[in-house]
């Protein structure tokens, strides 16, 4: 099972490492990664792979949430077929 | 490969334009809990529904936090309780009424519907019971939502059940007058009710259901209404188009959020209803959508017009994205619970006959209307039975939801809180139709049932 994790804050030093290790110590495995910087904004958005994940979906989800908080970022990780079935038919 | 320009539309759509599910409503026969013993009735409904019912909340949440997409409501919706009552030897039903308020409860669902009667062609003594038990069963419960089905394209409108309606409400205003009324709030009388609505208060669980499904509504106003922004000036074709393809994504939400509700419930997948149902937060409203086409406020020359297209529009692009549609599917007109609708509404521009014109074009019918609390219970029956004859002509649904709020009247507001919002208190006409209402008996078919 695939998830979209974006990452939306001001950018700093570290980020992407940051939530990578985060995701690693849940054992969910990065696909793809694109990210940018608007105007002092960063947005990454993710690719994961959640199918090997060592927590359920759900908790995964509001902890990368709160790590987020910790950091000034907003973190979400919502399942891709939400993205998929909105604009895919 | 999704790309980075989908997936910021979907979060902005959730973020800043209102996105939601608006319910997920599990449907659930009580056909096998009748029995002679109230008391033995009830305890059989309340195991039935709290078995059933159980996990809903807890999957509901589940899925919201995987998909990332709020689910406002977790909903129940049960066999009318007039058929489930109907072999009881009780006078009246406001035990029953208390069962479903505390298996809610028990569930964490925020609503139940179904404390309903079907008498669109005649009333069963079960029937009459259930009617006359409303006004008690809404003022000592908190969740329960009950309707009446009074006419239908099939059968014709029931005028001894319009004039009973008329009472009913009166009386459910008084009893729970401390709260302007509230009780009237939940409770609907429908023409040719639906059988899978998702929505309350109208929702009940039809007899040609099965034992449990599940039906998703959802919802949308802020996406539409900010998809409407960027074609401002065009020709309705383009209109319509952007209409279109906004409803599919949204309904492809719902459609997707229900399949695997379904699936981790073990129960059978229903349908969408294909809605565009506003809540009172700024931004999440109908009426904003048809003055985005152009109207300065909703509810003057021109909005029945907007709300046929915005109405038939929200189908079209729905219809391909789900597998089943049913429900009410369209643009609901609730006044209370859209913003811009209570401001039209406060300014006077949209007034009681103008939203009778806009429910032959749009999903159900005066929705949440607050009118004067001295207006009579024949005034009343006599706007249902309105209500009902376009109904019952157009092949459509269409119900009443009106609140009398006692000790209101016109300019005042009624504040009913939450999703319900606040209704201002609307004109009636003065002049009686006590003697047409008082005729009683039935109104026939119309010439269009004859379809054999």
């Amino acid at each position: 099972m695939k998830a979209i994790v974006t990452v939306v804050g001001k950018d700093q030093v570290g980020i992407i490492a940051g939530v990578c290790m985060k995701l690693a110590d849940y054992n969910v495995n990065v696909l793809d990664i694109s990210q940018t910087v608007m105007s002092g904004y960063f947005t990454m958005m993710m690719v994961a792979d959640v199918s090997a994940c060592n927590v359920p979906l759900a908790q995964l989800c509001t902890d990368m949430e709160e790590h987020g908080k910790t950091k000034g970022l907003s973190i979400r990780v919502q399942r891709e077929d939400i993205f998929e079935a909105m604009h895919r038919v | 490969m999704l790309n980075t320009k989908d997936i910021l539309q979907t979060l902005d759509m959730i973020d800043k334009r209102h996105l939601d599910i608006r319910t997920i409503t599990m449907g659930i026969s009580l056909l096998d809990c009748c029995d002679t013993d109230l008391q033995r009735c009830c305890d059989k409904i309340y195991h039935k529904i709290t078995r059933c019912a159980k996990d809903l909340v807890r999957v509901g949440e589940e899925i919201e936090k995987e998909f990332g997409i709020p689910i406002v409501n977790k909903r129940i919706s049960v066999t009318p309780i007039a058929l489930v009552a109907g072999s009881c030897e009780a006078e009246s039903y406001v035990e029953i009424a208390k069962t479903l308020d505390a298996a809610a409860k028990k569930c964490g669902v925020n609503f139940i519907g179904g404390f309903s009667a079907l008498v669109q062609k005649g009333a069963t003594s079960g029937d009459l019971k259930l009617i006359r038990s409303i006004p008690e069963a809404m003022k000592c419960t908190e969740r329960v939502c009950a309707s009446v089905n009074v006419g239908s394209t099939k059968a014709g409108i029931n005028m001894d059940a319009v004039a009973e309606m008329g009472r009913v409400i009166k009386k459910t205003a008084e009893l729970t007058a401390e709260n302007d009324g509230l009780g009237c709030a939940k409770l609907v009388v429908f023409a040719n009710a639906v059988e899978d609505n998702p929505f309350m208060a109208g929702a009940f669980h039809g007899v040609g259901e099965p034992e449990c499904v599940l039906n998703v509504g959802v919802s949308g106003p802020g996406v539409v209404y900010h998809a409407l922004q960027s074609v401002k000036g065009q020709p309705f074709d383009v209109v319509a188009e952007t209409v279109k393809k906004t409803a599919f994504r949204i309904t492809r939400m719902g459609q997707l959020v229900g399949q695997e509700a379904s699936r981790r419930l073990g129960v059978p997948f229903g349908i969408v209803d294909l809605s565009l149902a506003p809540t009172p937060a700024v931004g999440d409203s109908v009426a904003r959508i048809l003055e985005e086409m152009g109207l300065e406020v909703c509810g003057t020359h021109g909005t029945t017009a907007a709300l046929a297209l915005l109405n038939d529009a929200v189908k079209k692009g729905g219809v391909m994205a789900s597998n089943h549609v049913g429900g009410l599917s369209g643009a609901f007109i609730p006044v209370s619970e859209d913003e811009g609708m209570i401001a039209a509404a406060q300014s006077g521009t949209l007034t009681l006959s103008k939203l009778e014109a806009m429910t032959c074009v749009c999903s159900v019918g005066l929705d949440m209307i607050a009118v004067p609390g001295d207006t009579s219970a024949e005034t009343i029956s006599a706007i249902i039975a309105d209500e009902a004859a376009i109904g019952m002509v157009n092949f459509k649904t269409t119900a009443v939801r009106i609140i009398p709020a006692p000790g209101k009247t016109v300019g005042d507001m009624v504040e009913m809180g939450g999703l319900l919002g606040s209704a201002p208190v609307m004109p009636v006409h003065g002049e009686s139709a006590a003697d047409f209402i008082a005729r009683g008996g039935r109104i026939p078919a119309p010439i269009q049932s004859l379809k054999n």
